[in-house]
């Protein structure tokens, strides 16, 4: 048994070729990837990425999903004072009222943006703006002489972009923009406005103990109406479209598992003698699987029309698809000692299904249905946004008006908790189902 | 004996008693279950635009539409194929970038989440929510946020399925990571590698053919994900298709072929990756036991 010169060669280039291999494998994979990107980056025009890229909604989406400003306005024609959140109707104080930071007076409204910022809406239109640290601007706008607007000093800082017919003044405290017709101070605060109560709600500015001591007096009836009808964030219409694509996916996980369960009998090796049969059944699948759920939806959207039900059934036609294979592999793997045992008891084939094969298959199958399920949660916001159910299209009409992005933010975190919480359900039932099946069968 | 008897008979009444209150437990469920499904279907029917027994004869109105212009027009369809070709490139492309960076983001956290590889074992759980939280995010609310800021085409689509991606292989990932053997890395620590070096050296070979079978399978729900993506305005065949879909009637056949591109490259993606992943996985066992 000793190894010959030429035997350890043999091995020596074995071992080689062996190494090369691998060498191959460690350096040609990366470059392969690398390669790739480089192509993708390229493709994609990543560098011509950066004129694309636009800073301002960037910006303006950032600062709007944790933050919102009120709006002072004056109309320069008809000297009419309002105050909006967001300058939105339905943010809109009722005439004649303002929040505390602004005093309404006879001839003259004070602003206070805080930190010694005011802004003064005189008489005759005339504007005044304090700067703590530069001093006092003031603009006189008329219809025919434009916005004539006296500063301290004599250049012009870049904060303020000022010119014949229009003012506007950026600082750290707020905004201010004269025009001939209007005049408008903004003031940024740090979170949701209004996310609780509207201004026409009496609960609206109520600190929580107060809204608590009120409830507790037999108001709950009336503060809850307020907060559920709430028109700026609206409750009730995001809790019914969380419901619904939570009912989408359920419906159309289960449906395709009702339909799918018999129709994976017939693809199945072991169950179903004839190959015509399984092959036809087994096409079948992969055709409700190589149609996309986008296909199903847009065919089905003809059909049926937008909403849930729509979404449902496109998830319950292209999951009968995933799951008629994926039971059938699932019944092939059936072990047959289990249904050779019930036999031998003398059982008839119902009997060797219900107590042969159905307790062998149902952890498994249930397992996948439930994982299944919480991946349709996903599903059925994307396919919502498409076919216009649920939350998937709240959250696409709140994009489209490109300016309501704490609505957006908020429906994002939604649909996070969403996922997370379904994803947590489906795992409970699981153990719970599962561990209860072994255990009891 | 008699004793035994009645031993025999008390536990079969006991068992008898277990086996109704069991099939009494499961009769609730069932009853239950479907108590869900039929008011489920109910208010799902009443809150759709058309209703179910309504629309349900004129399922087929719309495939025979389409259909019968294309057969109309089979002349123009190699034409229509060769046309989107490039379109289907890209949302192929997409998928593919998407996954890759996917998997390989989802690696990194994988292996900074599982417990005797991680860099920072403290981070552990940190990394695990950080992979839940992607894993939660629908694609398309990253890709509808990023078409905004820049503008349509192939990258916001691209970073958000791989944003999405990194969540659900990393999961995975760290599954299989919890099944690699530690000695590799332990030896490689003896001589003083760094942890880079113990994780490309010592786990990543072991788990590479299992991190390899379930990036194709995310390959594949890619491309439905990404043609999805297109729809809503990030290019790709997706966005041909809304385009195809919009003109409506006498462009079916352009919406035929981009139909026929999609349901053939889902299969083709569909069936390869089965095989390869088949022989990934149980490759070697498959041929000892049969």
């Amino acid at each position: 048994m000793t190894i010959t010169a030429s035997e350890t060669d043999l091995l020596k280039v074995d071992a080689d070729r062996l190494f090369g291999r691998k060498k191959l494998m460690s350096f040609g994979l990366p470059a392969i990837v690398i390669a790739y990107l480089t192509y993708i980056f390229f493709a994609f025009d990543i560098p011509g990425l950066s004129q694309r890229f636009e800073v301002d909604n960037a910006r303006a989406l950032v600062a709007d999903s944790y933050s919102y400003k009120t709006h002072i306005a004056r109309d320069n024609r008809t000297g009419e004072i309002s105050a909006a959140i967001e300058g939105e109707r339905k943010g809109t104080y009722p005439d004649g009222t303002a929040p505390e930071w602004v005093t309404l007076g006879e001839t003259e409204t004070v602003i206070d943006l805080g930190d010694g910022h005011v802004v003064t809406f005189g008489a005759d239109n005339l504007v005044s703006y304090d700067i703590p640290g530069y001093g006092l601007i003031t603009a006189q706008p008329s219809r025919a002489k434009g916005v004539q607007a006296v500063l301290p000093t004599e250049e012009t800082p870049e904060w303020i972009n000022a010119s014949k017919n229009r003012m506007a003044i950026t600082t750290e405290a707020g905004r201010l923009t004269i025009t001939r017709n209007r005049t408008e101070v903004f003031r940024y605060f740090t979170g949701w406005e209004l996310f609780f109560f509207t201004l026409d709600s009496p609960y609206s500015g109520m600190s929580v103990s107060e809204v608590m001591a009120r409830a507790l007096g037999g108001e709950h009836a009336q503060i809850w109406q307020d907060f559920w009808t709430n028109k700026m964030w609206r409750h009730q219409e995001v809790a019914w479209a969380i419901f619904e694509t939570i009912l989408m996916a359920f419906l159309g996980t289960m449906g395709a598992a009702i339909v799918a369960l018999p129709l994976a009998f017939l693809a199945a090796k072991n169950f179903s003698p004839f190959l015509v049969v399984r092959q036809v059944t087994r096409r079948f699948f992969d055709f409700f699987r190589g149609v996309d759920a986008l296909i199903w939806t847009i065919v089905l959207a003809r059909a049926f029309g937008p909403g849930p039900l729509t979404g449902a059934l496109a998830i319950l036609i292209t999951d009968t698809g995933s799951f008629g294979k994926m039971f059938s592999e699932v019944l092939e793997n059936v072990d047959k000692k289990q249904i050779e045992g019930i036999q031998s008891t003398g059982a008839k084939p119902v009997q060797r299904y219900r107590f042969g094969v159905i307790p062998q298959i149902t952890p498994i199958l249930l397992s996948q249905i439930l994982y299944y399920l919480e991946s349709n949660t996903r599903s059925a916001t994307i396919i919502g946004a498409i076919t216009g159910g649920g939350i998937g299209l709240m959250l696409t009409q709140a994009m489209i008006t490109q300016k309501d992005w704490e609505e957006v933010t908020y429906y994002i975190v939604l649909i996070i908790l969403m996922v997370i919480i379904m994803d947590w359900f489906s795992g409970w039932l699981r153990r719970k189902l599962i561990s209860g099946s072994e255990s009891g069968r | 004996m008699t004793d035994q008897a009645s031993g025999v008979l008390d536990i079969r009444a006991d068992y008898m008693a277990q086996v109704r209150r069991k099939r009494m437990m499961d009769g609730i469920i069932l009853v239950v279950f479907i108590a869900l499904m039929v008011t489920g279907f109910m208010i799902a029917d009443d809150r759709n635009a058309g209703g179910f027994w309504d629309g349900l004869h004129r399922f087929f109105d719309f495939p025979k539409e389409v259909l019968s212009e294309a057969i109309e027009k089979i002349g123009e369809l190699p034409a229509n194929l060769l046309k989107y070709l490039p379109s289907l490139i890209e949302t192929i492309n997409i998928a593919a970038a998407s996954t890759l960076l996917g998997a390989m983001l989802g690696m990194l956290l994988s292996l900074l989440s599982t417990r005797g590889m991680a860099k920072w074992p403290r981070l552990i759980p940190v990394f695990r929510r950080v992979m839940d939280t992607m894993r939660a995010m629908p694609e398309i609310v990253i890709a509808l946020v990023l078409i905004f800021v820049m503008g349509g085409g192939p990258v916001p689509a691209m970073i958000a399925i791989a944003f999405h991606t990194a969540g659900a292989l990393g999961k995975l990932f760290s599954e299989v990571n919890e099944n690699a053997s530690l000695k590799p890395v332990e030896g490689l620590q003896s001589v003083g590698a760094s942890w880079a070096q113990r994780m490309w050296l010592g786990v990543i070979p072991q788990v590479a053919p299992n991190y390899f079978s379930y990036a194709l399978l995310r390959f594949e729900i890619n491309i439905r994900a990404s043609a999805i993506l297109g729809f809503v305005g990030a290019g790709g065949i997706g966005y041909e298709l809304r385009n195809a879909m919009s003109w409506g009637k006498g462009q079916y056949d352009d919406a035929m072929a981009i139909f026929l591109l999609l349901f053939l490259t889902i299969v083709a993606v569909d069936q390869l990756s089965s095989v390869v992943r088949e022989r990934l996985t149980h490759g070697k066992n498959q041929k000892v036991t049969t």
